[in-house]
């Protein structure tokens, strides 16, 4: 018997990889459930899978080191990310039910929520592009006020086709500011594919436009990735700069719960289907004899102990006060100031 | 005491809040080295440095999209719009981001956007907007709109000092045409609060920015004919003074709303309609709009003149209110 070759885990501990795993369990698991309440009718309103993608959103939001004031922006896709924030499964649960004590107090949608200083993570608008100027100011404002904090900003293939994200880009760029982009290269936007997007082979060459650090890397590999989020946090943290990583992954459901991806080649889905980066990465600590099917048994049960009573919460939680509509929109109201 | 423009007037108020608050910074093109393309910026970065008056790329959603982001890490930027009219180019930006960041999430988003606006200087289509109707409909902003010197400067503070986003309109046909004594001490002018700049009987005349002017002459003008005109400057437009507008309207029952804007779908239909619907029958005449052609605003100086407002086509709103 030879015992495995050592595996490169680019300074996580054993109980690092272990947390990871966690927040992928955690991150699938919350959104079956998601899934579930849709089904009874009690999502309010849309439904947007990030099935395939946890991998990259944990592991690119595993890189910040949040007690530092690091930011984490994420898509609709990267519900994994805040998790590894520090963002409740009972706030994302209310959220999703709109209830009066959500985040947003049910003005807003889903992951829509969070404040950069407050929270480590901040949801995005979905005017796709925007909050890559966003992350910009935030970073920014981190660097005037001496602290040596790192934004890093999840955008999608589609969304990067826009004005907001080359305007972003090239004043981070110029002014060499902290921040990390993760470009998510899933293969859809809504319907429209990748090629109908840009005539880039790789999306990482649209760095040379703005003339930023980049990579390319396999989002379905939670370590790879890992370790290019980390290495651009690492960079940004030293002073020098933007990095756009493109992570290559699979939208493996149809762009909201509404759609049956019909326009996806069923054997792309198959295809990526044998990638599974959960599936994947716990078979990786497996082989390298770091952790055991039991482990991850034991972790699966805490993630479904944790969204059972997350769920609860969620469920007893009320219904906004419809009045409460004319409130909050300047300050002086004092409605944001009372305590929920 | 020395006399104040109304663009230097700008200046202090950036950098006397720059001074007394380390959050506030300016970020914007040609802000920096060239002190701005109306030299409204001149002198700040020898002062401030290249941290605090930032060059930017010709990029107005990075602008204000970065400005955003460093309001809600606690920063109060000002974002300088070169010509006003490229804030349509952010329209997105501060529309849905900024304005609403506060009502949706709770986080708080204050910055400050401001820049030349208007018309009278043969700027063109591109170089002469007033904005603040396509703002009126998206709750969230603040909207300011100065006439005088003194409102600039203490408009401009009010606006950095306040919690909320606020654009600041100014009026660059003031620049240096206006000038005035300003006091010497730290003052504001608060938003949302109008000022009566002349006292009438007979007629309210509802104006704003370098319409107040016009307004002037045509007042003195009307005093001519004995007609007694009160001459409301509305200063803040979201939010307005809405106790100002009735209380002059019920003293005079007659009243011309004027802007420099287009007509249609103008910040004054709002007003008329406020009017209409609080004050109908103090009303004693319909209410007259005075306001730019609904059109784009055309650059040869005769055409200009004929698309904008003047004096004479306030009074002729004036003799026909006064003869219904």
């Amino acid at each position: 018997m030879t015992s495995p070759p050592p595996l490169e885990t680019h300074g996580l501990s054993r109980e690092n990889l272990l947390e990871i795993d966690y927040f992928l369990r955690l991150t699938r698991t919350l959104e079956e459930r998601i899934v579930a309440l849709f089904r009874q009718a009690k999502v309010i309103g849309g439904l947007y899978r990030s099935l395939g993608q946890e991998g990259e959103s944990v592991a690119a939001a595993y890189a910040l080191d949040y007690a530092l004031g690091d930011v984490v922006q994420p898509l609709i896709r990267n519900m994994g990310s805040i998790l590894v924030a520090g963002a409740r499964p009972s706030d994302i649960i209310k959220q999703y039910m709109a209830k009066g004590d959500s985040p947003t107090r049910g003005r807003e949608l889903n992951i829509h929520f969070g404040h950069p200083e407050r929270d480590g993570f901040i949801g995005q608008i979905s005017m796709l592009g925007d909050m890559i100027p966003v992350m910009a100011g935030i970073v920014l404002a981190g660097r005037m006020q001496k602290r040596n904090l790192v934004g890093l900003a999840f955008i999608g293939d589609g969304a990067s086709s826009t004005g907001a994200f080359y305007e972003g880009m090239n004043f981070a760029t110029v002014q060499k500011l902290p921040l990390v982009v993760v470009l998510e290269n899933n293969g859809y936007a809504y319907s429209t594919p990748t090629v109908k997007q840009s005539a880039l082979k790789s999306l990482a060459d649209k760095a040379h436009a703005f003339g930023c650090a980049s990579e390319t890397v396999d989002g379905n590999d939670v370590l790879a990735t890992y370790a290019a989020a980390n290495r651009a946090v690492e960079r940004g943290r030293a002073g020098e700069g933007v990095t756009l990583i493109e992570v290559k992954t699979f939208r493996m459901k149809g762009h909201a719960e509404h759609d049956n991806q019909s326009y996806v080649p069923p054997e792309l889905i198959e295809e990526w289907s044998a990638k599974d980066p959960v599936v994947r990465f716990e078979q990786t600590l497996i082989e390298a004899g770091m952790a055991s099917a039991a482990d991850f048994e034991s972790i699966q049960s805490r993630a479904r102990r944790d969204v059972d009573a997350a769920t609860d919460e969620a469920e007893r939680s009320p219904m906004p006060r419809p009045e409460e509509a004319a409130l909050g929109l300047y300050a002086g109201d004092g409605y944001w100031e009372e305590q929920r | 005491m020395p006399e104040t423009t109304y663009l230097e007037a700008i200046r202090e108020a950036m950098i006397e809040e720059m001074r007394r608050d380390p959050r506030v910074f300016l970020i914007g093109e040609d802000v920096g080295v060239y002190g701005g393309a109306f030299k409204t910026s001149a002198g700040m970065i020898e002062e401030f440095g290249a941290e605090r008056v930032i060059d930017t790329p010709i990029s107005e959603v990075a602008i204000v999209g970065a400005a955003s982001g460093a309001a809600l890490m606690g920063m109060r930027p000002i974002a300088e719009m070169q010509f006003i009219d490229f804030i349509t180019v952010a329209y997105d930006m501060l529309v849905n981001f900024a304005a609403t960041s506060r009502y949706r999430v709770g986080s708080p988003c204050p910055i400050v956007i401001r820049g030349p606006a208007g018309g009278g200087t043969h700027g063109g289509p591109f170089h002469s907007l007033n904005p603040e109707a396509m703002f009126m409909n998206r709750p969230g902003l603040k909207i300011v709109a100065p006439g005088t010197a003194y409102d600039a400067k203490g408009l401009l503070k009010a606006a950095i000092r306040d919690d909320d986003p606020v654009l600041f309109i100014e009026h660059k046909y003031l620049y240096r045409r206006i000038k005035e004594e300003l006091p010497a001490e730290d003052y504001i002018v608060p938003i949302g609060k109008a000022n009566i700049r002349r006292s009438g009987s007979d007629l309210t005349i509802i104006t704003w920015g370098s319409m107040i002017y016009v307004a002037d002459d045509a007042a003195a003008e009307l005093a001519k004919d004995g007609v007694s005109v009160e001459v409301i400057d509305l200063r803040s437009i979201i939010p307005f003074d809405e106790e100002a507008i009735l209380n002059s309207v019920a003293k005079t029952n007659r009243v011309i709303i004027l802007h420099e804007a287009p007509l249609t779908g103008g910040a004054g239909a709002e007003f008329a309609a406020r009017i209409a619907e609080k004050a109908f029958d103090y009303l004693d005449a319909p209410i007259k709009r005075v306001a730019a052609l609904d059109v784009p605003t055309p650059y040869s100086p005769p055409l200009e003149a004929f698309y904008l407002p003047n004096r004479d086509k306030v009074l002729a709103a004036a003799r026909e209110l006064l003869a219904y």
